[in-house]
């Protein structure tokens, strides 16, 4: 060990504001590659039904297009959040974050209710390749779904105590990134698992 | 955390000049966004739940509009451009999605060639297999 101290030809001062999000930007990417897994699963197994049901015979579309309505609208009230945010309106966001919690626990509670439904009918996971692979894949989403909203009650109660603080800013533009992720995601499924299901 | 920590390294004040986050959203924005993804999703619906098309066109149909609804929640909800983290965000994405294609057009075209090429074998063999 010598004594000489290192140089930084670096100064950071052409760094972004912080890696933060960029990190977490490559985590939601790790995050797409998961579900491009399962949905590779689906796509490979979506047609073994093991002479039982089909997504034809199981499927309600007008739930699915209740959830997608949902997700959609939590993702502009999210958005109006983020606006209340860029003008420091702390009442604004949480008014903004509750009603985008609302919503994805209206979304949770739905897509709970179609699986309790489906298990009930006898096409739980274990009936058939098909809908094993439909319910790690949906269930992953709603898995996401469930801890979004976990995050988003305690941002709640990080911005309440604290108020719109930098640190409260940067993880508000996390979990904004995540959520409208997760809604990207839900795009691939309720086009190619519900949509495409149905049409066979 | 990596904030406060590259606070406490440096010690700039560049850091956080006017308490930037990097992030501008508008409402104009999310509202262009909002509409195009509720036309962009309400489609697809119509068209399966109606059965306008055959259904091998609407297939590819509401997959192609199902790829427009991303890229638009891409651009008005996770606000990516090519300026954003210098680029780099863009970057990842790409990669991922290049990734993706082959890991999804190389599964099913395998997993395709595989099954036409099995034993064929009716449901109830199969409930007999070991």
């Amino acid at each position: 060990m010598t004594a000489t101290a290192p140089v930084f030809y670096d100064d950071g001062s052409h760094h972004p504001q912080q890696g933060t999000l960029l990190g977490f930007w490559l985590y939601l990417m790790s995050d797409c590659l998961i579900f491009a897994v399962l949905f590779a699963c689906y796509a490979v197994l979506g047609r073994s039904y093991a002479a039982g049901p089909s997504g034809a015979d199981l499927f309600d579309l007008p739930i699915v297009a209740t959830n997608t309505a949902l997700l959609l609208l939590s993702s502009i009230t999210y958005g109006f959040a983020m606006i209340g945010m860029q003008h420091g309106r702390t009442k604004a966001v949480l008014g903004w974050l509750a009603v985008t919690g609302l919503f994805g626990l209206g979304f949770l509670s739905l897509e709970l209710f179609e699986f309790a439904h489906l298990i009930h009918e006898g096409a739980g996971p274990q009936r058939s390749a098909f809908l094993s692979s439909f319910f790690t894949l949906v269930g992953t989403h709603g898995l996401h779904v469930t801890f979004g909203c976990i995050w988003l009650v305690t941002l709640m109660f990080q911005v309440s105590k604290m108020g719109l603080t930098h640190e409260n800013k940067r993880r508000l533009v996390c979990l904004s990134m995540f959520w409208h992720f997760l809604d990207v995601v839900w795009i691939g499924v309720f086009t190619f698992v519900y949509l495409m299901g149905v049409l066979k | 955390m990596s904030a406060a920590h590259d606070h406490a390294a440096h010690g700039h004040a560049a850091h956080d000049h006017h308490d930037d986050i990097g992030y501008h959203a508008t409402v104009k924005g999310y509202a262009v966004g909002f509409l195009l993804s509720v036309v962009l999703t309400a489609i697809p619906f119509w068209l399966v739940m109606g059965k306008v098309l055959p259904a091998s066109a609407t297939g590819v149909v509401i997959l192609a509009f199902a790829a427009v609804q991303m890229l638009v929640h891409m651009v008005y909800f996770l606000h990516l451009n090519a300026k954003v983290e210098g680029g780099w965000s863009l970057l990842a994405l790409l990669f991922t999605a290049a990734l993706v294609l082959i890991m999804l057009s190389g599964s099913i075209w395998v997993m395709y060639h595989m099954n036409a090429n099995m034993m064929p074998m009716d449901p109830q063999t199969m409930r007999h297999m070991p």
